[in-house]
Order: C-alpha cells, then sequence, then structure tokens
C-alpha cells in the first residue's frame, strides 16, 4: 500500500472562509492509503513547503494530495518541492478546492462537501500515477520574428543585443511599419523618423540581424527550440546585390499609376518604386501587376538606364529554408474601411482618416507637408476631428473595443495645426477622452486649455458636401443643442483592427486569435507575451491596439522570452504526452487527422507471422517532441490505444469514481 | 430647473414594459448622441432622441409620455441604422406611443378604418402592424 499524504492550505481566508478546513483533514484520513494528513494557513509559503517536505521524511510519503488553489497557481511549486524532498514531481496532485470550490459557494456546509469530493477524487487519482521523466531536445539558437515594425525591430534588437542570431520576415519591400508613416509621436511630440529611423539602420547593420524584406512566411513546423519555417522571398525583379538605391529606375519608369500604399493611396507611384525615402532595404521593387514589361514585354526602360546592371526580369519567388528556436509575433495592425460608413463621405478628397492626415501633413508626404485640401490647394480654416469612428462600435459595422491610440494621436493632430497655424478653428467630436498613460492627460488637456482647441462631447451624425465645404451635422450632448460646421476638411479616427492576413497566418502558427482576431496571450495579466503554443511570442498591436511606449515595452518583453529559451542548451520536454499501445492499435491512424500538432504519424512495424512471412503492422507514432498533451487522440482512438501519460484513462476514471461514491 | 430625484426603482414597471414590447437593452446606450446628430426631425424635437434614451435609463416617465418628440418622429430609423451600440431609438418612441395610446383606452384607431388600411396596396405593411398594436379595445 502506498503511503499518501493529504495537504490542506487555507489559503488565509480565501478557503478556509467557505470550506471547513479541519473537517476536510479529518476526512482525508479516512481514506484508504492516506497515512498523513494536516492544514496550515499558507501551504505555498517556505513554511507551508518545508512542512511538507518534513513530512515526507518522517512519514515515509510516497504520494502527495494537496487541496489548495488551481494547478496553474502552484503546481510547479510543489512539485519542485517534492523532488527536492526525493519523490517523483508526478506523484503530486493538486485539488483545486479555490477557484472550483471556495470561491464560487457561498454555503460553507456545500463547499465542504465539496472540497472533501475533490480532495478523494484528487487520492483516487494519485493512487494511479506513475513516475515521469522529462525527456530533453536541443535547441536552434535562432530566432524568427515576424515583421518589421517597430515592434519586431525592438525585439530582433534586443535578441541581437544578447548575442543570438535573429531573422526578420517582413511582408513589404521596407522595414518600418506603421510608425514609420507617422509624422509626430504623441506626448512629446518629436519626430517619428527620427527616432524611428536609427533604430531601423541598426537592425540593418547589427551583424547577428538578417532582413527578409518583401518576404512572407510559407509554412511552420516543428516545435519550441526546433521550428523549421519556409520563408517565400516574393521577386523584386532587382538584384538587391547589385543595385545602389540610385533611383535611376523609379525616376524613368513610365509606369506611374499605382496607389502608393505608404502615402495611404493620396499619391501615385511607379511600377517600380522604393516605398519611401528611408526606406530599408534602400533596393527597390517592381510590382508586377504595374510593370509594362512583365505584363506586355515591351518596355524595360528601367533595364537600360540602370547603372549598376541589377534589374532583372527572369527572377522567380523564391523559397528559403531557416531552423528557429523560438518566434516572435509582431504583425501589428490595420484599419477598418469605411465601406458601410456612408454617412462620413469618406470618397471626398478632404475627408481623411487619421492615418491619412499624418501623411498629409508630413514633410515627406504627398504634399511635402504642406497643409491644403486636396480638391482645391486651399489651406483648411476649420477643421474637424471625429473621435470613435467604428470603434466601441457593436453594430456590425464597427469593432466592440476602444482603438486605444485615438484620443492621443487627435490631441496631437489638433495641436500640430494649431501651434502652425494658430488662425485655425479646430473642433474635435468625442464621447470620452481617454488618456491614461505617462502624461498623457496633460497631453490632451494641453490641447484644449494653451491651444484652445474645441472639444466638443457628441458625435457627427452626417456630413454634407456643398460647394468648396463640408457641412457637419453633429450634436453637443453636454448642452442638447444640435450643432453645424461648415468645414474645409474633416479627419476620421478610424478603429484599428488585426491585419488582414491574421487568420492565415494563426492557422500556420498553430496560435489562437481573440473574437476580434487579434492573437491571444496565454494569460491575460501573468502571461501577456506568450502563447499557448510554447517557444511562440507576441508583439505589439497583433495582440491588441497599443500606443509605441507600450509596443516597445511588450517587444522586450518578447525578447526576454526568447532569451530564455535561447540560452539554454536542452529544453526539457513536458512529460505529459501520448503514447501508443503498438499491440492493440488497429492502424486505422485516425489520431493522426486530428492530432492539432502533427505529432502522430504512421509508423510499419515489420514481423515474421506464424508461416515466416514478413509481415508489416502500421501503427500510430507519437512525436515526443511536437505532442503537447492535449489528449484529442485519447478520445479519438477507436480501441482506446492511445493515452496521455499522467492523466490515463483509468486516472480520470478513478477521480470519477472518488466523486460519485 | 427642478432638481429631479434618482432611483433605481423609479417607474420600474413601466420601463420593464417598454423594454419587454421593444427588446432594447438600454444599457448599452454610451450617449454618444449619433442619433441626434443624424435625425432629420430632431429640429422639431423638445427631448433629442438620445436623451429620450437618457431619460429613459433614468427612469422619468412623465417627462417621455409629455414630449413632443414622440408624435414628430417619422420613424425614418436613420438612427438605429447609424447606431454604434446597436440600440433602436425609434422602436423605443414606438413601444412609447403604442403604451400611451393603449393605456388612455383613448380608441385613436377606428376599428372601421382598419379594413381599409389593409385594402389599401400603397400602405406599408409596417403601418398597418404599427396600426394594429395601438388599437386597444
Amino acid at each position: 500500500m502506498q503511503k499518501i499524504g493529504v495537504f490542506v492550505c487555507w489559503c488565509g481566508t480565501n478557503i478556509s472562509a467557505t470550506v471547513d478546513v479541519k473537517k476536510v483533514v479529518e476526512e482525508a484520513k479516512k481514506i484508504s492509503g492516506v497515512t498523513f494528513a494536516t492544514d496550515y494557513q499558507y501551504m505555498c509559503s517556505e513554511i507551508g513547503q518545508n512542512m511538507m517536505k518534513e513530512a515526507i521524511k518522517k512519514n515515509g510519503l510516497e504520494r502527495i494530495v494537496i487541496a489548495e488553489c488551481s494547478p496553474r497557481m502552484h503546481e510547479s511549486t510543489f512539485r519542485t518541492a517534492a523532488e527536492e524532498a526525493g519523490i517523483n514531481p508526478y506523484l503530486v496532485e493538486i485539488a483545486n478546492i479555490r477557484e472550483q470550490c471556495s470561491w464560487v459557494h457561498k454555503n460553507k456546509a456545500e463547499g465542504t462537501e465539496k472540497a472533501i469530493a475533490l480532495t478523494k477524487s484528487a487520492v483516487a487519482k494519485v493512487t494511479l500515477n506513475t513516475e515521469l521523466f522529462p525527456g530533453e531536445v536541443g535547441v536552434t539558437k535562432k530566432a524568427l520574428v515576424i515583421g518589421g515594425g517597430i515592434a519586431g525591430i525592438q525585439s530582433a534588437l534586443d535578441i541581437a543585443e544578447a548575442g543570438y542570431k535573429v531573422d526578420i520576415v517582413e511582408k513589404s519591400p521596407s522595414i518600418g511599419g506603421r510608425m514609420a508613416q507617422i509624422d509626430k509621436t504623441f506626448p512629446t511630440l518629436d519626430c517619428s523618423a527620427c527616432i524611428l529611423t536609427p533604430k531601423m539602420v541598426d537592425a540593418a547593420k547589427h551583424p547577428n540581424i538578417t532582413l527578409h524584406t518583401y518576404s512572407e512566411i510559407e509554412k511552420i513546423s516543428g516545435y519550441v527550440g526546433n521550428f523549421k519555417v519556409e520563408i517565400k522571398k516574393k521577386a523584386r525583379f532587382i538584384d538587391e546585390e547589385k543595385c545602389i538605391g540610385c533611383n535611376v529606375c523609379t525616376d524613368k519608369c513610365p509606369s506611374k499609376n499605382a496607389d502608393n500604399e505608404f502615402e495611404q493611396s493620396l499619391s501615385k507611384r511607379g511600377a517600380v518604386y522604393i516605398p519611401f525615402a528611408q526606406a530599408i532595404p534602400n533596393v527597390p521593387v517592381i510590382d508586377k501587376e504595374e510593370c509594362i514589361k512583365l505584363k506586355t514585354g515591351k518596355c524595360g526602360l528601367c533595364e537600360i538606364v540602370c547603372p549598376a546592371n541589377a534589374i532583372r526580369f527572369n527572377q522567380e519567388d523564391q523559397i528559403i529554408l531557416e531552423e528557429y528556436g523560438a518566434i516572435v509575433v509582431a504583425t501589428g495592425f490595420d484599419i477598418i474601411d469605411l465601406d458601410n460608413f456612408g454617412e462620413y463621405q469618406y470618397d471626398h478628397p478632404d475627408v481623411l482618416t487619421s492615418l491619412d492626415f499624418e501623411r498629409l501633413t508630413n514633410a515627406g508626404g504627398p504634399t511635402q507637408g504642406k497643409f491644403v485640401k486636396l480638391t482645391n490647394g486651399e489651406r483648411p480654416k476649420k477643421l474637424v476631428f471625429v473621435q470613435c469612428v467604428g470603434s466601441r462600435d457593436v453594430s456590425e459595422r464597427g469593432k466592440e473595443y476602444c482603438s486605444k491610440v485615438c484620443c492621443m494621436y487627435t490631441a496631437k493632430h489638433a495641436m500640430l495645426i494649431k501651434e502652425k497655424y494658430p488662425d485655425t478653428e479646430v473642433y474635435v467630436f468625442y464621447i470620452d477622452v481617454r488618456t491614461p498613460g505617462k502624461n498623457f492627460d496633460e497631453f490632451h488637456r494641453r490641447a484644449v486649455e494653451k491651444y484652445s482647441v474645441n472639444y466638443i462631447r457628441g458625435t457627427v451624425g452626417k456630413i454634407f458636401p456643398h460647394e468648396d465645404k463640408l457641412l457637419v451635422n453633429a450634436v453637443d450632448t453636454l448642452t442638447g443643442e444640435m450643432v453645424k460646421i461648415d468645414a474645409d476638411m474633416v479627419v476620421l479616427a478610424v478603429a484599428t483592427q488585426a491585419r488582414k492576413g491574421t487568420t492565415a497566418l494563426k492557422r500556420k502558427l498553430g496560435i489562437s486569435t481573440d473574437i476580434n482576431n487579434f492573437f491571444t496571450e496565454a494569460h491575460s495579466k501573468l502571461k501577456p507575451v506568450e502563447t499557448t503554443s510554447a517557444g511562440i511570442f507576441l508583439s505589439g498591436a497583433c495582440q491588441g491596439p497599443k500606443d509605441i511606449p507600450e509596443t516597445v515595452s511588450q517587444s522586450s518583453a518578447a525578447a526576454a522570452k526568447v532569451l530564455g529559451i535561447l540560452s539554454k542548451n536542452k529544453l526539457v520536454n513536458n512529460p505529459c504526452i501520448c503514447e501508443v499501445d503498438e499491440s492493440t492499435c488497429s492502424g486505422c491512424l485516425a489520431c493522426t487527422k486530428m492530432c492539432p500538432y502533427d505529432a502522430i504519424t504512421e509508423k510499419h512495424l515489420e514481423f515474421y507471422d506464424e508461416r515466416g512471412t514478413k509481415r508489416i503492422k502500421v501503427v500510430a507514432s507519437v512525436n515526443e517532441a511536437l505532442c503537447q498533451g492535449c489528449g484529442g487522440c485519447t478520445v479519438t482512438c477507436r480501441s482506446e490505444s492511445i493515452d496521455l501519460k499522467g492523466f490515463t484513462n483509468q486516472q480520470i476514471l478513478a477521480e470519477v469514481d472518488a466523486i460519485c461514491r | 430647473m427642478e432638481r429631479i430625484e434618482l432611483g433605481t426603482t423609479k417607474n420600474k414597471e413601466k420601463i420593464k414594459e417598454l423594454i419587454l414590447i421593444t427588446g432594447e437593452k438600454i444599457n448599452d446606450c454610451m450617449q454618444c448622441g449619433k442619433c441626434s446628430a443624424g435625425c432629420p426631425a430632431a429640429s422639431q424635437m423638445d427631448i433629442l432622441p438620445h436623451q429620450i434614451i437618457r431619460y429613459i435609463q433614468l427612469g422619468e416617465w412623465k417627462k417621455l409620455i409629455e414630449s413632443k418628440t414622440l408624435w414628430i418622429c417619422a420613424s425614418c430609423f436613420a438612427c438605429a441604422s447609424r447606431c454604434p451600440r446597436d440600440l433602436d431609438v425609434a422602436k423605443l418612441l414606438e413601444g412609447m406611443r403604442v403604451m400611451i395610446l393603449q393605456e388612455k383606452n383613448s380608441k385613436k384607431i377606428d376599428i372601421e378604418k382598419m379594413g381599409r388600411l389593409m385594402t389599401d396596396e400603397k400602405m406599408p405593411q409596417q403601418a398597418i402592424v404599427s396600426a394594429f398594436r395601438k388599437y386597444s379595445k
């Protein structure tokens, strides 16, 4: 008979207020196999842990049950403590009598009854536990960062600085991302490019960083420490090694009708183009949808004028294979399109999104920074900002969440305009002003107090273009007055959203997204940069709306997590993985189809039958490094030939029996 | 201006009935004013659409049923189609009209005219259904 020890925790009053801890101990002592039971106010404290260790030694305990909070909190604490006392850590079971008992019950008698049942069930399980030993896998000492915006750049720089190799894969022709499009940053109003471009250069020059721009992730396989990634390097039609970035091709290209994505389509670009002046790498791309030579075979002017002989019309997309130990996802955000918001007349050239406005007021932008109306080139005298366009909108037109950055950038835009052109009338329609953050509310108040920006609590109902004006019909909800403004320009603070390719990337990575398609962190408080897949981390706005300071903090946090993996020579596996009983496996391979981690494959067993003929038996085989222990296969298996170690069918049924008894 | 007393039980039955009739989640409103800002009939109203919702939230039943707004609303549903919180003020106003007409036993709808309403092909179906709703025996 095994000697089982039961330790019941009070968790201060968290458990003891609704569970009679002493009674649980008393009942536990009656369970077959339990030779020792006691209680303590804080089992997780050092005193509590030592108490357990001493009891193990003194009473020769072989298996341990801790009735306490969720195993998510302290399972590892007690496993480690048990190991220190000489017991295999997998012979420790947790009965969750806090989250699943004391916190959800008000009646002490009921709470106590349930705590006893949960403790009995844990004892029943631990009786059947077996010693488990984690395996080891090697680590590829190199990281992958998906996305080359400020989030990706920061993560990559931190990893590279710590001495590890890191690759950045960026979809567009240059790194820089959204921050490169922005003119000034809040709350300091420093120039975005001035603080971003040095980081871009650092990333490009760092000996440990390799940039794969104009590239996309094609396929990801493997597991923490050993990811195998196929990267598609899209054809630039330009030899990156030879190109000297002289811009002769971009100047001479006769096809100049493509919308300039970087300029928010406010201007046109050529078929061969460099997205912006400070782009890295400073190598153009030929857009095959626009290039006359690639479409018709005629032209080729760039090839003739190129002084470096770098044009390669025969270049093709290339797939490269790389291996990584960890991955950072930093794919950023998009803004929603305004097709369903007809009342704002976004198709009118003087109605802009805030991102359009960034480009319009940027010295490198389509008007060289001249603040003018795109319709007639005149300087706007009355400017209207509308906040929460599609944000906090539960209808099918918008997004339910707050986009978080709009209050601040709208205050920024308003102040910048008032600073430069004090005679401009500026109105901001808001529902709530949300400016928590260091020096943020002071920033917003400055717009109101120092710059006399007219903040109006209410929103815009409809905009009517009339001659060269935009008639804005709105309401001031504080007075209940209907208001109208003959504006020259309207700027819409449009909701942010997850990048359009998120779903496809999510499937490749095997990670999850929330209801709004933002990548989900493993725990909203305690694991904010981890995903539920080991070795894959999140940084920046791909996880939820975020400003630059928050993005940079999270990026460094993700880098720290990556370094935690890369700095190890071996990674320890979770031993609670699946195991195939080859003698009963029928080889139907239903489990291989079910497994979300592609951890089960077909295996051929050779054997000789009674006549001495060589036969082959097909069975399922689990890759121990890939298996995440989800147990899906055990449910799928028709012959009950797969079991999850640590959670065998027998153990689970013993738990159920103990509760029902 | 008179001070109104706040209380969660104020006119609870009336508000409950209104919510039952309309199915609207009045707590979802965040008072952005989008409904009032775009309402084509608002210039004639004494209480603006967003204020109607606020008075419902406050349980100010008397102010609501005495308001001209109820009878000015043309049920064009511009408010409902643009509301970021998926609320329908026009529906709430219609609900209040129904409650007023039924309560007073006013017989504002003439049963003899109802038949004719239904045979008029140009009559919107919604108007016919609304008319039946307002009919009280």
